[in-house]
C-alpha cells in the first residue's frame, strides 16, 4: 500500500523535475518527497483514529490506577502509560507533582516520565512505515526497559530525598486520592471527534516543523554521504562510536517525528543498529531543556542523576545490540 | 471583580488561554483581573496534573486544554 509514496515521488523527481535516476541530488530529493508526503499522510489518518480510540484515557485516570498498586507492577504499568498516555511536555511538572502528592513513589513516576518521550504513537507510526516491524519492536522494548529500570533504579537510591523540599512534603503528607471518573459521563462520539480533531492539529503543529528538519537531514545523508564511509568508520559498531553516538545526541534536541528519518537513513547506511538506536534516543530523551524544567520539583544531584543513568543506559543499549548484531 | 488565574508553566498554551479570558471580558466589558500562575507548589494545591487550567474566584472551573468561548463566557456572567 506504501508503494504509491514511491511511485509519487519518482513521478516527481524524475519526470516532473528532470532530474537523474542515480544522481546524488536526485536520491536526496526522492528521498524527500516519499518522506515527507508519506509521514505526513500517516500522521494525520492515524492520530485521529488513534486520538477516536484514546478519548477516554486520561491523566487522572492513570495516576488513579497507578495508586496503591503493587510496585512491580507499577514500574511496569507507569512505563507502559507513559508510552500511551496523550502528554505535553510543558505538563511535566504539574504530572510530577500530581503523581507524586497522590503518594506514588518516585520511581514509578519517573518510569512514566522517561518513556513519555521515547514512546508515543507517532513515533511507532513512524518507525513501522519507514524501518519495519523488527526495529520497531526492539525500540518499544527497549524504550519500555530504559523507563522500568530507571524507575527501579531511582526507588534503590530513595531518589525522594533528593526532590525539592515541598515536593518530598507533598509525598509524605500524600492522601488517597478521589476517584476522578466516578461521577463523570460516558463521552459521546461526538465528543471523541472533537478530542480527535483537536489532538490532530495540536500533534501537527507541534511535529510539522521536525518531520521537515529530520527528513531534510536524513535525505542530505542518503544522497551526499557515502555508503562506504560509513561502513568503513563505524560499519563494525567499534566500542566508541556508542558512547560517541550517546554524547552527540544531546546537544541535538528533536522529538522522535524529527530523529526516525535520519534513524532510516543511518541504519540504510550501514550504521549497526545499536549505534544508531543509541543516538536516537539520546536526542529524543536526553535533552537539556526539558531537564531543566525538572530542576523545579528536584535537587541538582538527582538531575544529574537521571541524567547520568539515561546516558549509561543508552550506551548499553547500543553495546548489547551492536554484540548481538541483528541482521 | 472576578480573580481569574490560568494555571500553567508558561507555554503558549496558557499564555493563549489568558488572553482569550482577557479580550473577552474586555468585549463584554466585564471586570476581571487576568494572572498567570506557573508555580508548580500553586498548580499542586489545586490538584491540577494537566495545564492549562482556570481558576475563577479560587475554584477550578477547567482543565487540561484551551477552554473555547462558551466556556469562558458562562465562568464570567
Amino acid at each position: 500500500m506504501l508503494n504509491i509514496f514511491t511511485e509519487l515521488a519518482d513521478w516527481i523527481t524524475f519526470t516532473l523535475f528532470g532530474l537523474a535516476l542515480h544522481s546524488k541530488v536526485g536520491g536526496a530529493v526522492h528521498f524527500f518527497i516519499e518522506d515527507t508526503v508519506k509521514i505526513f499522510f500517516l500522521l494525520v489518518v492515524m492520530i485521529y483514529f488513534i486520538a477516536l480510540i484514546r478519548a477516554s484515557l486520561n491523566i487522572e485516570k492513570v495516576r488513579d490506577y497507578l495508586a496503591g498498586k503493587n510496585r512491580f507492577i507499577g514500574y511496569f504499568m507507569g512505563s507502559i502509560f507513559g508510552a500511551i498516555t496523550p502528554f505535553c511536555s510543558c505538563s511535566s511538572i504539574p504530572v510530577f507533582l500530581g503523581f507524586t502528592s497522590g503518594g506514588i513513589p518516585v520511581g514509578i513516576t519517573m518510569s512514566f516520565l522517561l518513556t513519555s518521550p521515547l514512546i508515543n504513537e507517532v513515533a511507532v507510526l513512524l518507525l513501522l512505515s519507514l524501518v519495519g516491524w523488527e526495529i520497531t519492536l526492539i525500540y518499544v522494548l527497549v524504550g519500555l526497559a530504559v523507563g522500568i529500570t530507571g524507575g527501579i533504579f531511582l526507588d534503590l537510591i530513595h531518589a525522594e530525598t533528593l526532590l525539592q523540599p515541598f515536593a518530598l512534603k507533598a509525598y509524605q503528607s500524600a492522601k488517597p486520592t478521589v476517584n476522578y471518573d466516578a461521577n463523570r459521563p460516558a463521552i459521546s462520539f461526538r465528543e471523541r471527534h472533537e478530542f480527535a480533531k483537536q489532538e490532530l492539529l495540536d500533534i501537527l503543529s507541534r511535529v510539522w516543523k521536525w518531520v521537515f528538519i529530520g527528513v531534510g537531514l536524513g535525505a542530505a545523508l542518503h544522497g551526499f554521504v557515502p555508503i562506504s564511509w560509513i561502513e568503513a568508520n563505524l560499519g563494525s559498531g567499534q566500542w566508541w562510536s556508542v558512547p560517541l553516538a550517546v554524547l552527540l545526541g544531546i546537544p541535538l534536541y528533536s522529538n522522535a517525528s524529527g530523529v526516525i528519518p535520519v534513524m532510516e537513513s543511518l541504519i540504510a547506511k550501514g550504521l549497526p543498529i545499536g549505534t544508531t538506536l543509541a543516538f536516537c534516543m539520546s536526542t529524543v530523551a536526553a535533552s537539556f531543556p526539558e531537564f531543566i524544567l525538572l530542576k523545579q520539583v528536584m535537587t541538582w544531584r538527582l538531575l544529574a542523576i537521571i541524567f547520568a543513568l539515561l546516558l549509561a543506559s543508552f550506551t548499553a543499549v547500543g553495546w548489547t545490540l551492536n554484540a548481538v548484531n541483528f541482521n | 471583580m472576578k480573580e481569574i488565574k490560568v494555571l500553567g508553566s508558561g507555554c503558549a498554551k496558557c499564555t493563549k488561554t489568558a488572553e482569550s479570558i482577557q479580550s473577552v471580558a474586555t468585549e463584554c466589558s466585564i471586570p476581571v483581573n487576568v494572572v498567570k500562575e506557573t508555580s508548580p507548589e500553586v498548580i499542586m494545591s489545586f490538584g491540577v496534573m494537566s495545564t492549562p487550567a482556570v481558576v475563577v474566584d479560587n475554584i477550578l472551573m477547567h482543565s487540561g486544554s484551551i477552554p473555547d468561548r462558551k466556556k469562558i463566557e458562562s465562568w464570567l456572567k
